[in-house]
């Protein structure tokens, strides 16, 4: 693995990333209210009087959502802890209707665990995750729906999340993306959270420094609520070279709060947030320790899905596909499954080509998603018991898969109607060779006079002449008989 | 410890509460006397205490993740101060 | 007349609850203006209520408070009767919905005559921080004429069950504003361990030490009204999930074997003479009545105060951000967003509401925490493991609930911490969570109203009732405050 420095004028500077993943937890119910954590909504419906902060309501916790963290934690390979607590984060702002945020900070349900990571060489790199914990979503404040006034809407306040923090390991934009990449599949395999990062239900606040190579940490910079893997990478790249113009023109880079501006690809410092720093952080009186039995905690773990990373290990052992088609196949948890259902009792190698290739490529053109998918597995793996029965051959595999792309009709019955059925009558296969061999009496000759390479034209030219539908091996052997 | 008027002046703007001038030294009167008087706890040993956080010496109860609140909007927005439409309204924000 | 004569009378017909409301509206008319006990009088809603107290009466399904109008301190979230906590901020808030306490005393068919005047957010000892006026104390010194307060912060529920407006009322207490009151106004008034009654709907001051209670004429009264106010409420999560005792049976209890300690640390250098004799009256009476008297130590106790002004402002130096006029309440407007909010917090709340949030806002800030409130929290441990200790060996403590009887208008107030030291002697049983309750039990030399308290285990309000009913019997106290409904003042 080479390290990644940037060049300054003065040397070369590493880079220093540390990701704080805000994830939306996927719940019926908000984290301290009964009201709907669903996504949308019309303006304050998903709302109870908790939510509003109103006079004299108080806090009840979800057991889903704990169980959720709970989860996520035992996915990150993590420290569960028995005992944790939650805190009041003191701010104002009208999107937060309590004037706190009900979080954890000196005792979070979820310790310390860890990720691996893939670069694009291959390596895997292990990142350390410091904590989860669990905390209340904030309402959404919006400036462009009136002239004159900002309007508030409090659907999402209150809605759980789990805040991710990672140990300041990312050393590179990259391995920023692949973390950000990574936990997304985590949840999404533990369905803990659904990993959007367009509705907002997955962000990221990106913590960045830079230093000399072998120097301690310098002051980082916090670039808040990055909302796609992109944009983390090109904010990390962008921070950086701006914290390494500070330094080396003899400035200091302040500790701070930044935005990422996607249209200018730069970051920009949040003054309007300047004097809320002293968030005073106390012990919610409202709620009591949350303590959780280890009976429950195991029971949570037995029955957790198969994780990525070991899906991805048993794909290579199980199927003897390579490690690189077994992380494609296992990026997401209903391509794995798609996979395991055509691949189970069939030829496992040509299923993988069969998914990452022309399925994939089919998906792409048509915009469609594994889910909306007009082939199923169930009809790809019938299109595979068509080719190693030999009812049809490799090529016209293809040209019926498309059809099944276009039409959503099943293998055989595109097959028949179309008579695509692979011709082993090995009458008329020699019938369609001596025909060939006839019309092209000059190659026969040049054949014959050690021209081997001809070889392959005969074949091609009698596949041709049976319409692409000859058995190719009985092809092979007629044409290899005929000439001698 | 002591309060100075800057001092006043930044927990009332953390606090959000405007005061003026007046208040102010009046406010560092009041406060100083006290935390003049809650100094005593200094004479307390307290090592190897843990602190009590709240009331009730129990765990927390969990409740069942199901949707038994909320598609009240016109509740919720009954005593705004002021609202457009089904959203709470306030000055402008410019960020 | 109290709730129990007022019950059994109902039940015999011989009174009607629309008759028994209606007497109590009257009053209220007549001197509500002067006391100010009643934020916001609901004659019209409390005479309905008293109809279907009627009908329920008639039909049979009657119980011990069916019928019985109340005060409700103007803290209770009460659905459709606007709840003021007595702030400015909240002059304009009605609440959609109702606490749990006030709904399980509708439940119980109780009548509210309205919400009572208290301090601002339950914050102060002499119902003086009222956004809506001074509440008055029916109770004169011998031969004044001088306007006393009826302390705090559950004044007007207190003023208005002295000055026979209401035949009971609700209170809260955070750090004394349940017990102080009633032993200004010689009325009877339990805080319950922290945990019995629900906080739901009950606007926040401090979270950790708020309780519902019961300020009425006996302590029978008041284990009726407590009957009704208790009990697990899963919308709390602080609410205990256990079982509500038959209380009144249990002020019937008596306490004869009963071990009552004698906390040495209340014997404080200043204490008035006439308040240690009271003290040794009260020992007295427990001991004529076969209680076994023990001395016992609280070492942490003069700590209480100084523990209490520092969680408890912290605590509501939080609850009361949600005050912003962005949802309900009070707004004044302003130049942007954070100018709007620091206008409307500075024209809605009161002066000692500000205070206590700036002081919450800097023991909580960074920096200070260590220092002050972590620190107070540990203490605040100590004070609950002296409870523990002495509950070891005893079954209820018996002390003063006041250092003083109640004061004049206008004493005390020169400096904050003058007018805290009123709850010296009610913020430990705060702090360490406990079931405590003041009884009337003598006169001052002025003619005034003086109480004594009883703390009792976590969740043993049984003892408490039972020892204090022993005092109540003991005591014989009969006197009547000046200013009442019937007598022209």
């Amino acid at each position: 693995m080479s390290s990644y420095v940037l060049e300054g004028n003065t040397g070369t500077w590493e880079i220093v990333v540390g990701l704080e993943v805000h994830a939306q937890v996927v719940s019926q119910a908000k984290l301290f209210s009964g009201a709907s954590a669903e996504y949308g909504g019309a303006p304050n419906a998903h709302v109870s009087f908790v939510d509003a902060g109103f006079p004299g309501m108080l806090p009840v916790i979800n057991r889903e959502c704990v169980a959720q963290a709970v989860r996520t934690g035992l996915g990150l390979q993590a420290q569960i802890n028995l005992v944790s607590r939650f805190d009041r984060k003191n701010y104002f702002y009208a999107d937060l209707p309590n004037g706190y945020q009900i979080s954890q900070f000196a005792h979070p349900v979820v310790g310390t665990g860890i990720v691996e990571i893939e670069l694009q060489d291959g390596t895997i790199k292990k990142i350390g995750i410091t904590r989860l914990h669990l905390e209340q979503d904030a309402g959404k404040s919006m400036h462009d729906q009136h002239a004159s006034k900002s309007v508030i809407d409090l659907n999402r306040a209150g809605v759980g999340l789990m805040e991710i923090v990672s140990e300041p390991d990312i050393r590179s934009p990259e391995e920023a993306g692949a973390y950000l990449r990574k936990i997304r599949q985590i949840v999404r395999y533990l369905g803990t959270c659904d990993g959007n990062m367009e509705e907002g239900s997955m962000r990221a606040d990106v913590n960045v420094s830079v230093r000399k190579p072998g120097e301690a940490f310098r002051t980082r910079c916090e670039i808040k609520n990055v909302n796609s893997v992109r944009f983390v990478m090109h904010a990390v790249e962008a921070e950086a070279q701006r914290q390494i113009a500070v330094w080396e023109s003899g400035g200091v880079v302040e500790q701070e709060t930044r935005l990422y501006d996607p249209a200018k690809g730069e970051t920009r410092s949040m003054r309007s947030k300047e004097d809320a720093h002293d968030y005073r952080y106390f012990p919610e009186p409202d709620l009591l320790p949350l303590v959780l039995e280890q009976e429950w905690v195991d029971s949570l773990k037995a029955a957790l899905p198969e994780l990525p990373d070991d899906k991805r290990r048993r794909f290579c052992e199980q199927y003897g596909i390579t490690f690189y088609d077994a992380g494609v196949l296992t990026a997401e948890q209903t391509t794995a499954d798609f996979y395991e259902s055509v691949a189970k009792g069939r030829d496992a190698k040509l299923a993988a080509n069969w998914i990452s290739g022309d399925f994939f490529a089919a998906l792409n053109r048509t915009g469609k998603t594994i889910e909306t998918s007009p082939v199923s597995a169930l009809a790809l793996g019938q299109l595979l018991d068509l080719i190693s029965d030999q009812t049809i051959n490799g090529r016209i595999a293809k040209d019926v898969f498309e059809e099944m792309v276009e039409t959503g009709a099943s293998p055989s019955a595109i097959v028949e109607a179309k008579g695509l059925r692979q011709v082993t009558d090995t009458g008329a296969i020699d019938q369609a060779v001596t025909a060939v061999l006839a019309a092209n009496q000059d190659k026969v000759a040049e054949y014959k006079s050690g021209k081997d390479k001809l070889f392959g034209f005969f074949v091609g030219q009698v596949m041709k002449a049976m319409a692409g539908k000859g058995n190719p091996a009985l092809v092979n052997e007629a044409v290899k008989k005929q000439l001698g | 410890m002591s309060l100075d008027t800057a001092t006043v002046r930044r927990i009332a703007k953390l606090a959000r509460i405007r005061v003026d001038d007046a208040e102010v030294a009046t406010l560092q009167t009041e406060l100083n006397s006290i935390l003049g008087y809650v100094e005593q706890l200094n004479e307390v040993n307290v090592d190897g205490v843990e602190p009590l956080t709240g009331g009730a010496q129990m765990a927390m109860r969990l409740r069942e993740d199901v949707r038994t609140d909320g598609e009240i909007a016109e509740k919720i927005l009954a005593n705004a101060p002021d609202r457009v439409d089904h959203f709470f309204a306030v000055p402008k924000v410019v960020e | 007349m109290t709730i129990a004569e007022a019950g059994a009378a109902l039940a015999a017909k011989k009174i009607s609850a629309v008759e028994l409301t209606a007497a109590h509206n009257a009053a209220i008319a007549v001197l509500n203006p002067r006391l100010n006990a009643y934020i916001t009088a609901t004659p019209e809603l409390a005479l309905t209520q008293a109809q279907a107290a009627d009908a329920r009466i008639a039909a049979g399904g009657a119980g011990a408070l069916t019928g019985i109008p109340l005060a409700i301190k103007d803290l209770f979230c009460t659905a459709g009767s606007r709840t003021t906590a007595a702030s400015n901020i909240l002059r304009p808030f009605v609440p959609p919905y109702e606490s749990t306490v006030t709904q399980q005393l509708l439940d119980a068919g109780a009548v509210f005559l309205g919400k009572a005047n208290l301090d601002e957010f339950a914050m102060g000892s002499a119902n003086i921080t009222s956004a809506y006026g001074t509440v008055e104390n029916p109770w004169k010194r011998n031969g004044s004429d001088a306007k006393l307060v009826p302390g705090g912060s559950s004044g007007g529920s207190a003023a208005a069950v002295a000055a026979r407006l209401a035949l009971g009322a609700t209170g809260t207490d955070t750090g004394g504003s349940i017990r102080q009151p009633a032993s200004f106004t010689g009325l009877a008034g339990i805080k319950p361990t922290y945990g019995r009654c629900s906080r739901y709907g009950i606007i926040a001051f401090s979270s950790s030490l708020d309780q519902a209670g019961p300020i009425a004429r006996t302590v029978e009264d008041c284990a009726i009204l407590l009957q009704a106010m208790a009990g697990f409420d899963a919308k709390d999560s602080t609410s205990a999930e256990r079982a509500v005792p038959d209380f009144r049976a249990a002020v019937k209890g008596g306490v004869k074997g009963k071990k009552i300690g004698i906390p040495a640390e209340y014997r404080t250098d200043g204490m008035s003479p006439e308040i240690l004799r009271l003290w040794e009256q009260g020992v007295a009476w427990l001991k004529a009545e076969g209680a076994e008297i023990r001395e016992i130590s609280l070492p942490h106790t003069k700590y209480g105060l100084p523990v209490y002004y520092i969680v408890a402002p912290a605590e509501a130096s939080s609850n009361l951000a949600r005050y912003d006029g962005v949802r309900f309440g009070a707004r004044v407007d302003g130049e942007d967003l954070i100018d709007m909010y620091e206008r409307t917090r500075a024209a809605g709340f009161g002066a000692e509401v500000k205070r206590r949030i700036m002081i919450g806002t800097y023991v909580l800030s960074a920096g200070y925490y260590d220092a002050y409130y972590l620190k107070a929290q540990k203490v605040r441990a100590l004070i609950l493991r002296d409870f523990q200790t002495a509950f070891a060996d005893v079954d209820a403590i018996l002390t003063p609930t006041a250092p003083s009887a109640a004061f004049g208008l206008g004493e005390k107030m020169g400096d904050p911490v003058t007018m805290y030291l009123n709850d010296v002697f009610t913020v430990p049983a705060s702090l360490a969570g406990v079931p405590a309750m003041s009884v009337p039990a003598g006169l001052s030399a002025e003619g005034l109203p003086l109480g004594l308290q009883v703390i009792g285990k976590h969740f043993d309000e049984e003892t408490v009732l039972s020892v204090s009913a022993a005092l109540e019997r003991a005591a014989g106290f009969s006197a009547l405050p000046t200013i009442r409904a019937g007598v022209s003042a």
